[in-house]
């Protein structure tokens, strides 16, 4: 790829970030939204059918084992705002047979969900979408939630942690340390058939090599997997594996667990400071960028408008139908297609490899990633014109991994 | 075409894919797990007009001397996942999972189930069964050991509690009123429940889908499992298919819905069955013995006997006769593999004595105790067996398990299904949209908790749908 100097640069990555109605709280009053089908089928078949249009690399789809809630830390009885979820890996896999290219990257909780269960989840949409699997695995950062299940109890944040990341992510460094544990036993699972371990030889009977199919006898602090999967190696080999963090322990857990980390920054100096934050935690963890390639990403909220200024009023009017100005852990771009991508060729130039965007409003704002940024980047040679592979991996330039038991030569 | 009081046949497609009901040998034999396989077998038989397409479960590989058995198609996807992308790709077929409720959680199951049947337009059911399998726990967190007794009573907690979930939204809770600001009604999806295995409460985060709750089916046999059914279930799988056997079970289970309020049509009874079509019956007899050869190479035919005796029988031929030696109780041999749980001395004695009597070698010993192919012969045959079958109440329909992964119901769907349509048995077009239009059941879900104070929810089952092959 080359830009408009004639100099060669590295294409950009974009994802989008799927939720509700969008990510301002009051999108779902917006005309053109579709309030009453959030929970529906065909309203994500039009979205992530969009995003594939705009080539984007692939789409994440939150979730969680609660209903949302205003409040990071506790769930509210506010009904205002859009509530109800679905299940986010079904919901990936029953987009997977109406789309062909796009990455389907869906979120799970890692803390009350069996591992097992995860690890045969996410292997299984990697088949159903042919190689075009992700996975964001989280922890439960709220205590109510825990109750919906009854076996364990996780740590109450108060207001004061929840007003600082660092102060976060302090309480909840054992279930991070676990749900890295979750992430590298199916890791495990998904290495636990070799390729070719389906061998079908009629001469001895034999439909598999056993000597390919292995135990992962994973031992976690408080949990232990046998295996193997009973599910094949997956086309993807290992599914994408992306996580978000704001801190210390997040960056750690990304450095050991993750294929892409998306971050939090808010200018420039701030995107340099935190991937050398992520550098530093990969040096502690011993991850070997050369081996393991990390990709980062940046997280930005968009409200995106052809006319200028536009996109500014109608985050303003949005924020009054709210009845509070927006806020976020990540970043809030108002403005036109153009000024976006200036935005993100800026900082992109600190190291980062793509950003994920957050739609303000949906469908409004994503359309404006797929029929204004999108263009507008592939006019500064920057974006692809067209989906060079058919997987995840393969879309962000990582190679399929061999299987860790596979004897070497 | 006289349609007036024919009893309607309902048919079912299972998928396992895998094990010795498959043959991986005939070149026709396709990927067990591409999802090209699940997509052609799901077009197919909703081409057929089935009413759904069913997928059991096993969360262990089966291991043998210690490793894993290598012998028969081995690999399946995570059942609700793959039946969320099948949702996409049909329009009317009904798409059963099951799921264990032994290494799962209410609140993570019910709100999997409700997600199925929004994406699916109302087509989900579940086969519910449990496992005090310490083998597969090893898999779990959550551990293996279940007390044979308590994995009864678990299921039926587990039941009611996924039936609070899915009751704790209400019709127009979901309001989504932009011009009033309100988005859903106050305190949508709080539940509480405290029974024997689950204390949990909170709110729910998924309003139902079109079926209300998901079709509910159970495959219990004994005593306990009958009541089960006929309490809790709405389709109750049978591996009783010959014809006096399963008469008497079908009238012994329907019998006990009345108990219940319930009426026999609130219950279907489908046994599972294979089907073997050709042109002639002569040359389906000739397919269905072939098939049954594949099945059982001569490899498969000792580990099963091995299975049984608990020892090593490498040394033997598979072509000539039965061990003279003893079994050992050692359950090293055949792990996973529910059939052979207990009773190995008896099992060697009565294998031996009807080997002695029909002059078989070890492999034919095998596969005649594998059981025969259910129907056989050429496409009239097989309509007039199932139909006969149907109208005098030995079932209400099957479970079709294809012998050929992905085309193993090619033939049945094709030149079988017309003639039942023809007998005026089976649907010509579904009627309906949601699974429970297709079996006739009310649209009205069962509230949880059905039964109240004075009528508990039975409770017991002796046998599940996890991986069982004989």
């Amino acid at each position: 790829m080359t830009g408009t100097t004639g100099t060669p640069v590295t294409p950009l990555h974009l994802a989008v970030a799927l939720d509700g109605a969008g990510w301002h709280p009051a999108a779902w009053r917006e005309e053109g939204a579709r309030p009453g089908e959030l929970l529906d089928a065909a309203y994500w078949a039009d979205l992530v059918t969009e995003a594939e249009r705009g080539l984007l690399d692939f789409v994440t789809f939150e979730d969680a084992l609660g209903l949302q809630s205003a409040a990071f830390h506790r769930p509210d009885d506010r009904t205002d705002q859009v509530r109800g979820s679905i299940d986010a890996v079904l919901l990936a896999a029953h987009l997977a047979p109406l789309t062909t290219h796009i990455g389907l990257v869906p979120t799970t909780n890692v803390t009350h969900t069996e591992p097992f269960h995860l690890a045969i989840g996410i292997a299984t949409l990697d088949h159903a979408s042919r190689g075009r699997a992700g996975w964001r695995p989280q922890i439960a950062s709220r205590a109510a939630d825990s109750a919906h299940f009854g076996r364990r109890t996780t740590p109450q944040l108060t207001a004061d942690d929840v007003a600082d990341s660092e102060l976060i992510s302090q309480p909840l460094r054992a279930l991070f340390a676990e749900g890295a544990e979750v992430v590298e036993a199916a890791r495990q699972l998904w290495d636990s058939w070799e390729d070719g371990a389906e061998i079908r030889d009629v001469a001895t009977g034999r439909f598999l090599d056993r000597d390919k199919v292995h135990h992962i006898d994973f031992q976690g602090t408080d949990f232990s997997v046998k295996g193997p999967s009973i599910t094949p190696r997956s086309p993807q080999g290992q599914p994408l594996v992306v996580s978000l963090a704001h801190a210390t322990t997040p960056y750690e857990f990304a450095a050991l667990s993750s294929d892409v980390v998306a971050v939090t920054p808010h200018d420039r100096a701030g995107t340099a400071a935190i991937l050398a934050q992520v550098a530093e935690a990969v040096e502690r963890t011993g991850r070997d960028l050369a081996d393991r390639p990390l990709r980062t990403f940046a997280d930005l909220i968009v409200f995106l408008d052809d006319e200028p200024g536009a996109a500014a009023r109608r985050k303003a009017r949005l924020d009054e139908v709210a009845g509070s100005e927006l806020a976020s852990d990540a970043e809030i771009f108002t403005g036109t297609p153009a000024e976006l991508a200036d935005l993100l060729l800026d900082r992109r130039s600190t190291g980062l490899d793509g950003f994920r965007l957050r739609p303000g409003a949906l469908p409004h704002d994503l359309t404006g990633i797929t029929r204004g940024l999108v263009p507008e980047l592939q006019r500064r040679g920057v974006f692809r014109t067209e989906y060079a592979s058919t997987t995840l991996r393969g879309h962000l330039g990582l190679a399929r991994p061999t299987s860790r038991y596979a004897k070497a030569g | 075409m006289p349609a007036t009081t024919k009893r309607q046949v309902h048919l079912a497609a299972q998928l396992p894919g895998i094990h010795n009901v498959t043959v991986w040998s005939d070149p026709r034999s396709e990927s067990q797990i591409s999802i090209d396989s699940f997509i052609r077998l799901a077009q197919t038989v909703e081409r057929g007009k089935f009413d759904f397409f069913f997928l059991a479960e096993g969360l262990r590989l089966r291991e043998h001397k210690g490793q894993v058995y290598d012998l028969d198609i081995a690999g399946r996807p995570e059942n609700l996942t793959v039946l969320s992308a099948l949702a996409a790709v049909t329009t009317h077929l009904g798409l059963a999972a099951t799921v264990n409720a032994t290494f799962n959680e209410p609140y993570e199951v019910a709100r999997r189930f409700a997600t199925l049947d929004r994406l699916s337009g109302g087509r989900a059911a579940w086969n519910v069964v449990t496992s005090y399998d310490a083998f597969t726990g090893e898999n779990f967190r959550r551990g293996g050991f279940l007390p044979e007794a308590d994995r009864y009573t678990r299921a039926a907690d587990f039941l009611t509690t996924a039936r609070k979930l899915w009751d704790s939204w209400s019709d127009g809770d979901l309001k989504a009123d932009a011009a009033t600001g309100e988005f859903i009604a106050a305190g949508t999806g709080r539940f509480a429940h405290r029974g024997q295995h689950f204390d949990i409460s909170g709110r729910f985060t998924t309003p139902p889908g079109p079926q209300g709750h998901p079709v509910i089916i159970q495959s219990g046999e004994s005593d306990a499992g009958r009541e089960f059914a006929a309490s809790d279930a709405e389709v109750i799988f049978s591996k009783h298919n010959r014809t006096d056997v399963a008469r008497d079970f079908y009238r012994d289970v329907k019998r006990r819905l009345a108990t219940y309020g319930r009426s026999p049509d609130d219950l279907l009874i489908l046994p599972t069955a294979n089907a073997v079509v050709a042109d002639t019956d002569e040359e389906a007899a000739a397919y269905a013995e072939e098939i049954s050869r594949e099945l059982v190479s001569p490899q498969t035919a000792i580990a099963h006997l091995e299975a049984v005796w608990g020892r090593d029988l490498s040394a033997y031929d598979p072509d000539g006769p039965l061990p003279g030696i003893e079994p050992e109780d050692d359950a090293h041999f055949l792990k996973g593999h529910s059939v052979f749980r207990k009773g190995r001395a008896e099992t060697a004695r009565r294998w031996r004595k009807l080997a002695v009597e029909r002059n078989f070698s070890i492999r034919e010993l095998v596969i005649e105790v594998g059981g025969r192919q259910t129907f056989v012969g050429s496409p009239r045959t097989v309509a007039d067996a199932i139909d006969d079958y149907v109208q005098t109440e030995g079932a209400d329909g099957f479970v079709l398990v294809p012998h050929l992964t992905p085309g193993g119901l090619d033939d049945f769907v094709d030149r079988v299904v017309p003639i039942l349509q023809e007998k005026g048995v089976h649907r010509d077009d579904y009627t309906g949209t949601t699974l429970r239009d297709h079996l006739g059941l009310s649209a009205a879900p069962r509230p949880a908790g059905w039964g109240g104070p004075g009528q508990p929810l039975r409770t017991g089952r002796d046998h599940d749908h996890e991986e069982t092959s004989a």
